[in-house]
């Protein structure tokens, strides 16, 4: 790990009496792939809500190169470069395929909306390089063939890797991942684990990965986070993490439990 | 001395006309809860109530039995004209988009009025008296029967209609329809029978109210549930909708702020002030004064 | 690589466009001036104009950014009042906006300004509701609009230079055919272009999904203020040419009523559509005037006819579809040729038709 991209200190949140996530630490390097792992309910979800201003903590800092990110609403921070995946897809169901890309192009464009009404220079020149950038995109994923389809129609491994080609088309630093490959069958799986391989050679991004599918987790993540109960119980390689009795623990309960 | 009692007698005043907004606005927070439909009928349901008791009066004079008992008669019409309504114009949009149904809702309402200007003429008839009127003097403060007989009728109904949703099995399912309609099915409900009762309980007490508020307004026309429906439908917002103890409690906040503001501010305000009033309470606690902050899930 | 924007087939199908609606024009005044077209079906011809002008600045909230608003005829209302006392204003201090030959110059000039001012009232008021009340969606959204159109009529019944429940009368008639046709058309063409610009995408993006359009970095609450601005300030234009078409205003034509013929065309014809909101609001004016000789039955046919198309089309009569004149002359030309993909033409029709 060369820099951080992303910081996380001391972050914390509390809903009414319940705290869901305390002092949680998370440090991701250039184009590193971290995995967060942790049984059900154990606050992934909702730290992916945090680094994404979907909630606001109660405590604690982020840092998106070194730049300070919380009271950031959610689209600021994807224009700061932070972007996600959710874990029930969310596309724009009616869009096509190229226009669910070209909405994450939205914050980089600058044609005004008089530009857009009288179809000036800029709007030609923008709309164009918008799309042309949105097919390369999809062809990274192989998915310049369904560039015209309805998303609705997408099969459901297409429509997850639609949601990734979106989060990246805001041209985020860090890509947030919220069990991609859920509900994927092997093949589609494998697939999808080359297309992120893929992106974070071409693109130089980091990719903070929840997954509940832990061969996948061991064989992709360099490192891997693991809470429970709101709380780092661990920290390491695939290797320390499958070793680590808490963890082994945290999932399949101990004696004392 | 005389101001105060001119503030009792608004007090009064306020009350008696939330009741009869509570009345209609558990109709529409019942049916909201339960198909999460605004039914822009419902106002309308009034108005039949209102006719079905001034045509069937003579009725029962002749037959020797108490005016009254209209009542009766125009609960079962408005039931049966709820039921109707849900079965032929509201099941077929259950999963179509919420303003398709919006629609059919405010289109049924347009044909109840106008079949009614149809069938009865656009001019306003009197309503006859079915409760004798006599004044009571109490300290100064006069009110009369109708009014007490409004408001007793009115709480007697809301207890009945929270025991009933409390206490019998028919309630429960009612609220456990309106919690998950899906879920519910699975777990062996009939909610077709369910919504169908929901209906019939909400339009009934539409009827109650339609002879309360012609007891105290004696004309009857095609239009006279379009703003009557529209301010309980406030009341219901305000309150929390599909919250029961909502609905009564915006009636009578609804009821009170308008009486109030005719006496003392002015009657043409009056509903720029209740308007004014639901605007508030929904940009501070956008799903009403009783009503539950629920966020959407990511 | 199959570009999408393609800024020659777009000129080419503007100028398809264009003389279509040349085209349009040149018959109706045609047969106005052959007599077939009447004063009468010709007054009738501005009514089907303002409803287009009101159905399609509230496809903008309903159909583009999927809210419900119930309060469009409070912004077409401010229009409508705005324009009116500027142009008496104007008439009362000498201004010779007509002779009996026709409108002066100098009364197209006012016209125009009137729709400006119209316009740009109607919007910041748009803007004064939108931003409290685009914090709440679907039922509550529309709860919340009916509550502000409905002060915002009760406020022009009670207070003096607006006439009160009186209503203002006198009000110059400088709504001239022609004009009216030009600026309807000019309209719609501001409506496509834009609904197809990103800012159109934008605010589709929200209509589909309000937490994803957040994480793809829109603002949602800009685009949304955006949309119902603009829905407002189409509004206050069709309140404008009203004005200066009936020559006389009340506050009670501007009730929730009124608001709801509104949202009924625009759901009518289709929620995604502004085509769809075009024919509705034709057929829903010329429908009422054509059935007048049944004029008892007619409130009660148009009511069932619309539970009817309800219940067995609830995507309205167009739902999402798009008429695309380019589209259609390009089919006629090679009928049955090698067609794309479903989606493909779908796409194609959208680009072409902008």
């Amino acid at each position: 790990m060369t820099e951080s991209v992303l910081k996380v200190e001391h972050l914390g949140i509390a809903f009414g009496g319940l705290k869901a996530v305390e002092d949680f630490h998370l440090e991701i390097g250039k184009s590193e792939l971290v995995g967060l792992i942790g049984p059900n309910g154990a606050g992934k979800t909702t730290i992916f809500n945090l680094l994404t201003g979907v909630y606001q903590p109660t405590e604690g800092a982020i840092y998106l190169d070194g730049v300070p990110m919380v009271g950031k609403k959610p689209h600021q921070m994807v224009a700061a470069g932070i972007a996600r995946t959710f874990q029930n897809i969310r596309l724009f169901k009616e869009l096509t395929v190229l226009e669910n890309v070209m909405v994450s192009f939205n914050h980089t464009m600058k044609y005004s909306i008089l530009s857009g009404i009288l179809r000036t220079k800029n709007y030609w020149k923008e709309e164009a390089a918008a799309q042309r950038r949105a097919l390369d995109l999809l062809r990274v994923m192989h998915m310049e063939d369904y560039a015209d389809q309805v998303a609705a129609n997408l099969p459901y491994g297409q429509q997850r890797k639609l949601e990734i080609a979106r989060a990246l088309a805001t041209g985020a630093k860090i890509l947030l991942l919220d069990e991609p490959a859920a509900g994927m069958n092997p093949t589609e799986t494998t697939q999808l684990m080359d297309a992120i391989q893929t992106i974070r050679e071409k693109f130089q991004i980091s990719v903070l990965l929840i997954e509940h599918d832990m061969s996948l987790v061991m064989s992709v993540c360099e490192r891997i986070v693991v809470i429970d109960y709101g709380h780092i119980i661990a920290t390491g390689t695939p290797f320390e993490i499958a070793n680590n009795p808490k963890v082994i623990g945290a999932y399949l309960g101990t004696d004392d439990q | 001395m005389d101001g105060f009692v001119i503030f009792i007698n608004q007090i009064i005043n306020g009350i008696q006309v939330g009741s009869i907004y509570a009345l209609v606005a558990l109709g529409y927070t019942m049916v909201y809860g339960i198909v999460k439909l605004i039914n822009f009928a419902h106002g309308d349901f009034i108005m039949v109530g209102a006719y079905v008791s001034l045509f069937s009066v003579p009725l029962l004079v002749r037959m020797g039995v108490p005016a009254w008992l209209c009542i009766v008669l125009a609960l079962a019409a408005c039931a049966l004209l709820g039921v109707v309504t849900e079965r032929v114009a509201y099941k077929p949009l259950r999963n179509a988009p919420r303003i398709t149904a919006l629609i059919t809702a405010i289109a049924v309402s347009l044909l109840l009025e106008n079949l009614c200007m149809l069938l009865f003429s656009s001019s306003s008839k009197p309503f006859p008296t079915v409760f004798n009127k006599s004044i009571f003097n109490l300290g100064g403060v006069q009110f009369n029967s109708i009014t007490l007989i409004t408001i007793v009728l009115s709480v007697i109904s809301m207890i009945l209609l929270q025991l009933f949703v409390k206490k019998t099995k028919m309630g429960k399912a009612m609220r456990a329809v309106s919690e998950d309609g899906g879920a519910s099915i699975l777990m062996g409900i009939n909610s077709n029978t369910t919504i169908s009762i929901t209906f019939a309980i909400g339009s009934g007490l539409a009827a109650i109210a339609a002879v309360m508020y012609c007891s105290a307004y004696p004309q009857v026309n095609p239009y006279m549930g379009s703003m009557l429906g529209l301010k309980a439908f406030i009341a219901a917002v305000l309150g929390g909708i599909g919250i029961i103890p909502g609905a009564m409690l915006g009636g009578f906040v609804i009821g009170l702020v308008e009486s109030l503001t005719k006496a003392y501010i002015s009657s043409q305000l009056a509903d720029a002030v209740v308007f004014g009033i639901l605007i508030i309470v929904l940009l501070v606690k956008p799903t009403g004064i009783l009503g539950k902050n629920i966020g959407e899930k990511v | 690589m199959k570009l999408y924007v393609n800024q020659k087939t777009a000129y080419r199908s503007y100028v398809i466009n264009l003389i279509a609606v040349v085209l349009v024009f040149l018959l109706l005044k045609g047969l106005m001036s052959a007599g077939i077209i009447n004063s009468y079906v010709a007054g009738v011809c501005m009514t089907v104009m303002i409803n287009i002008i009101l159905a399609a600045s509230l496809t903008l909230t309903t159909g583009l950014l999927g809210q419900i608003a119930l309060g469009h005829a409070g912004f077409m209302s401010v229009g409508a009042y705005s324009a009116a006392l500027l142009v008496k204003h104007a008439k009362d201090s000498g201004v010779v906006l007509s002779t009996p030959d026709g409108i002066t110059p100098a009364g197209y000039g006012y016209f125009l300004l009137s729709l400006l001012l119209a316009g740009v009232v109607a919007a910041f008021f748009g803007l004064i509701v939108g931003i409290p009340a685009l914090r709440l969606k679907g039922d509550y959204l529309a709860i919340i609009t009916l509550g502000f159109g409905e002060i915002i009529r009760v406020i022009i019944e009670n207070v003096k230079f607006t006439g009160g429940a009186q209503g203002l009368s006198g009000i110059p008639r400088l709504a001239s055919f022609d004009v009216v046709f030009w600026l309807t058309a000019l309209i719609i063409a501001i409506l496509f272009a834009f609904v197809r610009s990103r800012h159109g995408r934008a605010i589709k993006a929200i209509r589909e999904d309000d937490i994803a359009s957040e994480a793809c970095g829109i603002s949602n609450t800009y685009y949304k203020v955006m949309a119902f601005t603009m829905s407002a300030f189409f509004a206050g234009i069709a309140g404008a040419i009203y004005a200066q078409q009936m020559a006389v205003l009340g506050a009670k034509t501007f009730n929730f009523l009124k608001s709801i013929d509104i949202l009924v065309i625009v759901v009518l014809g289709g929620l995604g559509s502004l085509t769809g909101s075009i024919v509705a609001a034709t057929g829903l004016t010329i429908l009422p005037e054509a059935l007048r000789s049944f004029s008892e039955y007619r409130m009660v046919i148009y009511s069932l006819a619309l539970i009817i198309v309800m219940i067995f089309k609830p995507s309205g009569l167009f739902g999402n579809y798009e008429f695309s004149l380019t589209h259609l002359l390009s089919k006629l030309r090679r009928p049955k040729s090698n067609t794309p993909a479903a989606g493909g033409e779908s796409k194609q029709k959208e680009v072409t038709k902008a």
